[in-house]
């Protein structure tokens, strides 16, 4: 007995400690009370900011310290994905601690939009600043940096006079050696959301149709195994976020591949499909002149080509320049249909790309 | 006296599967306003291949991790064989490999682009034979992988347990030792085989990351697809809720099967002595079929994983990276005090008050592990903001709970208390109830038989569900992301804004690093059980 009751010491310590358990939960809950934003903007509503973001904390982190150092208002943030952050902040209600939610879609935008989770900005700077095309009509949401979905091509199999546009990638010359990335991926939605503005759900769901029978291999998971597949191989065009193909770049020398412009000559879905990353004021916002004071300053000057370069990306204000290596990239029109209706016709993208078999 | 104690008992079980039910409720709400033009989109198009791969993983799963987690425990419970010591540990750690990480690992160095691959082109100039990884293999391989521990951890707590007896039993009634293994050690480890499969299973089920890298569509791809794609939570919640029909089913045919069984066993069985001394090249063959999974599991992907962290080490291992650790460890010992203790007292509860009331109670409480995390943090974040709002409306400050630890405990209760209870409940099985009966006779019942007549015996069941919850809470992810107090991150955290960026190179550290401190408490539960037996 006294050698079991020494074997189990250990547990006994542990169940008679739960009691402490319980006061470090509180002590913890209090804690983190203690440096929650929302005692602090409670007391100093001037000085901080609460924002969520499904834009990933290494390319927003740089841009909010910026921020901190030249207005001295520290920002806090949550990052998840967009859906998630969206029910997070319908389920806190008025009370939500948060301020601003950045996502990196037009659909999510638009969607959190028509939640009624967002209130309008009425600012001259963001008027002026960003184009029509990629802010919300009521301006519930803001345009931050534009990313553009484009062809890349091998340099050794593929003649760029054979490229045209999205649609071409249908073409029977293209059979077996089209890569894909997965349906899942929120770019190839917007990409196929554009598509059935332009050209009508069915015309649209041929295409897609078209560009599965001309797969190579299985989608692939992300953009840069589509460019690996390319360069190994397996498949000779793609298309990508050309961020992605900009990372590739600085990897590997000599890269056997380069972007392709589509849609520049063409008179319907005319121009190269874009997306952004923007943001919008919450409805319940306790600092909404903090808030919009942010966003104007995001969308001006030097917070611009950061928050855009930091992922060679394009800005969204057509007065900053790009990117030197961006630029190396050439030129483009891009698509100048508004973004608003995005969260519309994704779903039915979503529904499209499913009946067309494209996984 | 006795009615009053089981009240309080009856009332910690209600309290116990409250949350659950909050969570669940929530899911099952959907229900009221149904979306079914989502829905009809997704019966004609998703679910049905969704349902298949499904059956399909949970089956492949199952009798993977089955076939691999028992032999394993067979083999360095009773045998004996050169490595044997080395093997009882090493074959645990893959448990400290998230499956989103063995996934992106895998993939990594499988597919074509990848060095088997490019190496085999190499060599042979062709490489299109060797199986594709995006495959209903390549899935199955990696789950299997690093789940099938949680197998081999609860069999071969039973196999040291029943010690040679049951084999003795066997060979006194006339049966080889390959039968008696068939026919006497197998049927009595049959709990600890369950409860690691329904584990096993319910991970299984609520897995997203691993099935995602494979672009392998399984019910949760269909739940995140409604969610994110189609924006309709309701027809998330809706499949959720399909998800949660699986698993009641699974949970009752296990209960059915094993009705009216009796696992109770005497004490004292000896366990350190005489293994069975494998000879010839039954030795190396044993020694190769665990050196095989835990390279595989275990090797393999940690030197992927350190090829592609080593260029990054210096982008990777700044200041905040500390945190991160801190962030894990600080979290999962307080989720494992707390999560493990509950589990305990319910455990203990569900023994003393055995009534269908009480077992009801408790299967309500361990349901939460089938949910995505995703859609269980969801579920309560709702209920968490209405009692914020009404605590503000009575004076609280707002957010007394929101964004703090309490939430994110408690989540962590819901989603992982299976995993402390599964070890818990086989140990309780095997405590005769006359042992309860002569505590009692001597006075000592209630909680004191809990401490000084239970735990002595289930010790080594509370080690397994110590480690099973520390190491599951440090791979955490959806729940972690969204119920996380501002600016508090944790390691899963850091892999998850790498990889969706597609930074799998940098997002390696961290992986690493998880590995690392999941680590750690798999070397105590070993370096515990290593002093009473081998």
């Amino acid at each position: 007995m006294k050698v079991i009751l020494f074997k189990s010491s250990l547990f006994k310590r542990v169940v008679q400690a739960l009691p402490l358990v319980g006061v470090i939960v509180l002590m913890a809950c209090s804690d983190v009370d203690k440096t929650e934003p929302n005692a602090e903007v409670k007391a100093n509503s001037n000085q901080s900011l609460v924002v969520y973001s499904s834009r990933s904390e290494h390319l927003i982190k740089p841009v909010f310290d910026l921020y901190a150092e030249q207005t001295g208002v520290k920002i806090k943030y949550a990052t998840d994905k967009a859906g998630v952050l969206i029910e997070r902040i319908k389920a806190e209600g008025e009370h939500t601690p948060a301020d601003v939610l950045i996502t990196v879609d037009a659909g999510t935008l638009g969607y959190a939009a028509s939640q009624g989770i967002f209130q309008a900005v009425d600012s001259d700077i963001i008027l002026r600043n960003v184009p029509a095309h990629l802010r919300d009509a009521n301006n519930l949401w803001i345009g931050l940096s534009l990313r553009a979905r484009t062809i890349v091509y091998s340099t050794e199999r593929v003649n760029p006079k054979q490229l045209s546009s999205y649609k071409a990638l249908g073409d029977s010359r293209w059979h077996g050696k089209l890569c894909l990335r997965t349906s899942k991926k929120v770019y190839n939605q917007s990409l196929v959301a554009m598509l059935i503005s332009a050209y009508g759900e069915n015309k649209a769901q041929t295409i897609v149709e078209s560009w599965v029978a001309n797969l190579a291999i299985d989608p692939t998971v992300n953009d840069t195994q589509l460019m690996e597949a390319i360069i190994a191989g397996q498949c000779d065009l793609g298309l990508v976020n050309s961020y992605y193909f900009g990372r590739l770049q600085n990897k590997v020398d000599d890269l056997p591949l380069a972007l392709f412009w589509p849609n520049q000559t063409e008179s319907v879905a005319s121009g190269v499909h874009i997306n952004v990353a923007g943001a919008g004021v919450l409805k319940y916002s306790k600092n909404v002149d903090q808030a919009k004071a942010f966003i104007e300053w995001l969308v001006s000057d030097d917070a611009q080509s950061i928050f855009a370069g930091v992922n060679q990306e394009y800005p969204v204000n057509p007065a900053i320049p790009v990117d030197p290596q961006v630029a190396s990239w050439g030129s483009f029109n891009d698509s100048k249909l508004p973004l608003s209706n995005a969260y519309k016709l994704q779903p039915a993208a979503v529904k499209l790309m499913d009946r067309a078999g494209y996984k | 006296m006795p009615s009053r104690s089981s009240l309080i008992w009856s009332v910690f079980l209600v309290v116990m599967a409250l949350p659950t039910v909050l969570a669940l409720s929530g899911v099952l709400s959907a229900w009221f306003q149904p979306d079914f033009k989502t829905l009809s989109h997704l019966s004609n198009y998703v679910l049905p291949s969704a349902i298949k791969n499904t059956l399909l993983l949970v089956l492949g799963v199952s009798v993977m991790t089955a076939i691999i987690g028992v032999s394993l425990a067979w083999l360095t419970a009773v045998c004996d064989f050169p490595l044997r010591r080395f093997f009882v540990w090493a074959l645990i750690l893959p448990m400290a490999v998230p499956g989103y990480v063995i996934a992106f690992a895998f993939v990594g160095i499988f597919e074509f682009t990848g060095p088997v691959q490019t190496g085999l082109r190499e060599l042979f100039g062709n490489s299109s034979w060797f199986p594709s990884i995006y495959s209903y293999g390549g899935v199955v391989m990696a789950l299997s992988l690093v789940l099938y521990p949680y197998v081999y951890l609860l069999v071969r707590n039973a196999f040291q347990t029943q010690g040679r007896r049951s084999l003795e039993v066997g060979q006194s009634l006339g049966l080889s030792v390959r039968a008696s293994f068939f026919r006497v050690s197998l049927p009595m480890a049959r709990p600890w085989i369950v409860g690691g499969l329904l584990l096993v299973i319910m991970e299984t089920l609520a897995d997203f990351g691993t099935v995602a890298t494979f672009n392998y569509d399984t019910l949760t791809a269909a739940i995140y697809k409604s969610w994110f794609s189609l924006y309709s939570v309701s027809a998330a919640l809706q499949v959720a809720s399909v998800l949660l029909i699986f698993v009641v089913i699974v949970i009752v045919i296990e209960r059915y099967s094993r009705r009216a069984q009796q696992y109770a066993q005497q004490r004292n069985a000896s366990l350190n002595t005489q293994r069975i001394s494998l000879i010839g090249h039954h030795r190396w063959l044993a020694c190769a079929a665990c050196a095989t999974v835990f390279t595989m599991a275990f090797l393999l992907p940690c030197a992927q994983l350190i090829f592609w962290a080593w260029p990054n080490v210096a982008v990777e291992l700044n200041s905040s990276f500390w945190s991160y650790v801190w962030g894990s460890v600080s979290l999962a010992i307080l989720a494992v005090l707390v999560i493990v203790g509950l589990a305990l007292l319910m455990a203990f509860t569900a023994r003393t008050q055995n009534s269908l009331f009480t077992r009801t109670a408790v299967r309500v409480s361990t349901l939460g592990y089938a949910l995505p995390g995703t859609v269980l943090a969801i579920g309560l974040f709702a209920p968490m903001a209405t009692v914020d709002e009404v605590l503000y409306n009575l004076g609280a400050p707002s957010h007394v709970l929101q964004g703090t630890m309490f939430v994110m405990i408690l989540a962590y209760s819901v989603r992982f208390m299976a995993v402390a209870y599964a070890p818990l409940e086989s140990n309780f099985l095997r405590i005769t109830p006359s042992i309860d009966a002569v505590a009692r006779s001597l006075g000592v019942s209630g909680i004191r038989m809990l401490r000084l007549v239970h735990m002595p015996i289930i010790r080594r069941g509370l080690l397994t569900a110590m480690v099973l919850v520390c190491v599951d809470v440090i791979k955490e992810l959806p729940i972690t992301l969204m119920t996380r107090p501002f600016g508090f991150n944790t390691l899963a955290v850091r892999v998850f804004e790498l990889s969706s960026e597609g930074l799998w190179e940098r997002a390696a550290i961290p992986a690493i690093a998880i590995v690392l401190v999941g680590i750690v408490p798999v070397m105590i539960l070993i370096k515990r059980s290593d002093n009473d037996a081998h």
